[in-house]
């Protein structure tokens, strides 16, 4: 059963729905003894890092996530935060996968935020079990996390290569949506749930 | 490389589809969630809804469909039409919509295009803009091109995208109902101005089209409404052709 981190960083309704047509169940974790009802974990997030940063340090979870040793997934928002800082409101993250979160450069001629499908390019990892090469997934951000080949577990390229997914130990994230990502996202979610370290 | 999207738009009234639509196994025509989901199934990339309901019921009406389609849909999705206060827009994101459009509110009040942006992201606002040529220049207008505005379009595209508009859906009002092709010299021009996404709309008649409006004005997506909704294009029949002709689409 999947617990969702209920900080109010953006709307849940998608990726719940998406959990849904899947069949998988799931619940909202408020407080740190909700994370231990579940046996994996969701970071969403939609918005500004630095200010879902604030959030997710005003729900008192911050320790208690970067101690989990069960499978975590962060998506977009929810990725950049176990990051280590982000350009964005020059915040300190969780720092859990040692990489940054920069900004799009619009001096490399492209078009900011970076909004649309775009093709990514996975790794041999559980995330992406089944999931080809150059698929594509719906991504919306002005801000990426660098390209590191030792946490890089899918990259994609819009200017310059970026992590489009990256995975440290128990922790993984994604920027792109799956829960809009068509069937290929619906793939990778239910990858997450059936995950198993 | 991120490809170039195809988006049919759907009229909504009090929580249905309006116009025709003619899809052979579709059950109930009216059913926006079932109309959705054909959509996403034949490979649209994206999906917008324009609001023409009339009544104090809306924002509730609006919110249940855009709840039923959310719940169902795996592709994303805008709503536009009567948004005029945040309390709209909130409704509407809570409810699983990705993308808000605003039209004659922002043109009204431009500051709405600030708020919105500052509270939700500007990933979350696009600005609908209905452009008419006259005397030489593109003006925009509202209701649906009935009334002119003061403002001229290129400005009123550059000063939007300065106070935080995430994306600009721009609908000539001169091609729109011709099915004589979009208006690819305007759209050129806005493309080279800003530095946001910008829907193509207004025009579409054919997938020779789509093609040139891709290869002229280098946008980055195209709506249609009717030639998708009467079957004239098929979206699949849409993407093989723009591939065929190096653009990059999502198969």
């Amino acid at each position: 059963m999947v617990g969702i981190i209920n900080y109010g960083a953006g709307n849940i309704f998608s990726l719940t729905a998406a959990l849904d047509r899947l069949n998988v169940t799931y619940g909202m974790v408020n407080t740190e003894n909700d994370l231990e009802k579940y046996s994996h974990i969701i970071i969403p997030g939609v918005g500004h890092a630095g200010a879902a940063m604030e959030k997710l340090k005003g729900t008192g979870l911050v320790e208690a996530i970067k101690k989990l040793t069960k499978p975590v997934l962060g998506i977009c928002v929810g990725m950049q935060l176990i990051t280590e800082h982000s350009e964005e409101g020059d915040a300190s993250l969780l720092n859990v996968v040692p990489v940054k979160t920069k900004k799009f450069d619009k001096s490399l001629n492209i078009k900011i935020p970076h909004m649309g499908w775009n093709a990514v390019n996975p790794k041999n990892n559980s995330l992406f079990e089944g999931v080809e090469d150059n698929t594509q997934f719906y991504f919306v951000h002005s801000y990426f996390i660098e390209y590191n080949p030792t946490f890089d577990i899918a990259s994609a390229d819009y200017g310059l290569k970026f992590s489009a997914a990256v995975q440290k130990d128990n922790f993984y994230g994604v920027q792109f949506h799956p829960e809009k990502s068509g069937k290929a996202g619906e793939l990778v979610l239910k990858n997450f749930s059936n995950l198993s370290l | 490389m991120l490809s170039k999207r195809i988006i049919p738009c759907l009229d909504v009234k009090d929580g249905r589809t309006v116009k025709g639509v003619n899809f052979v196994d579709l059950r109930d025509a009216g059913d926006p969630v079932e109309l959705a989901a054909q959509y996403a199934q034949q490979g649209a990339d994206e999906l917008v809804f324009l609001d023409i309901t009339a009544t104090h019921e809306r924002r509730k009406t609006m919110t249940e469909m855009v709840k039923s389609v959310a719940r169902q849909l795996n592709i994303p999705f805008t709503i536009g039409g009567g948004i005029t206060e945040i309390a709209d827009a909130e409704a509407l994101l809570n409810a699983g919509a990705d993308k808000i459009s605003i039209n004659s509110a922002a043109v009204r009040n431009p500051k709405l295009i600030e708020d919105l942006a500052k509270t939700f992201g500007v990933q979350f606002v696009v600005l609908a803009v209905d452009t008419k040529h006259v005397n030489g220049k593109n003006m925009v207008h509202l209701n649906g091109g009935r009334l002119i505005t003061e403002l001229e379009t290129e400005n009123w595209i550059k000063q939007a995208e300065d106070l935080g508009a995430g994306e600009i859906l721009l609908t000539s009002m001169d091609h729109d109902g011709t099915k004589a092709g979009f208006d690819c010299g305007l759209l050129s021009k806005v493309n080279q101005m800003i530095n946001i996404p910008i829907i193509a709309s207004g025009g579409a008649g054919s997938m020779e089209h789509f093609t040139e409006v891709f290869q002229k004005a280098n946008v980055d997506a195209a709506l249609a409404a009717s030639v998708f909704h009467y079957g004239e294009i098929l979206i699949p029949d849409l993407k093989q052709e723009l591939k065929r002709n190096h653009i990059p689409v999502r198969i």
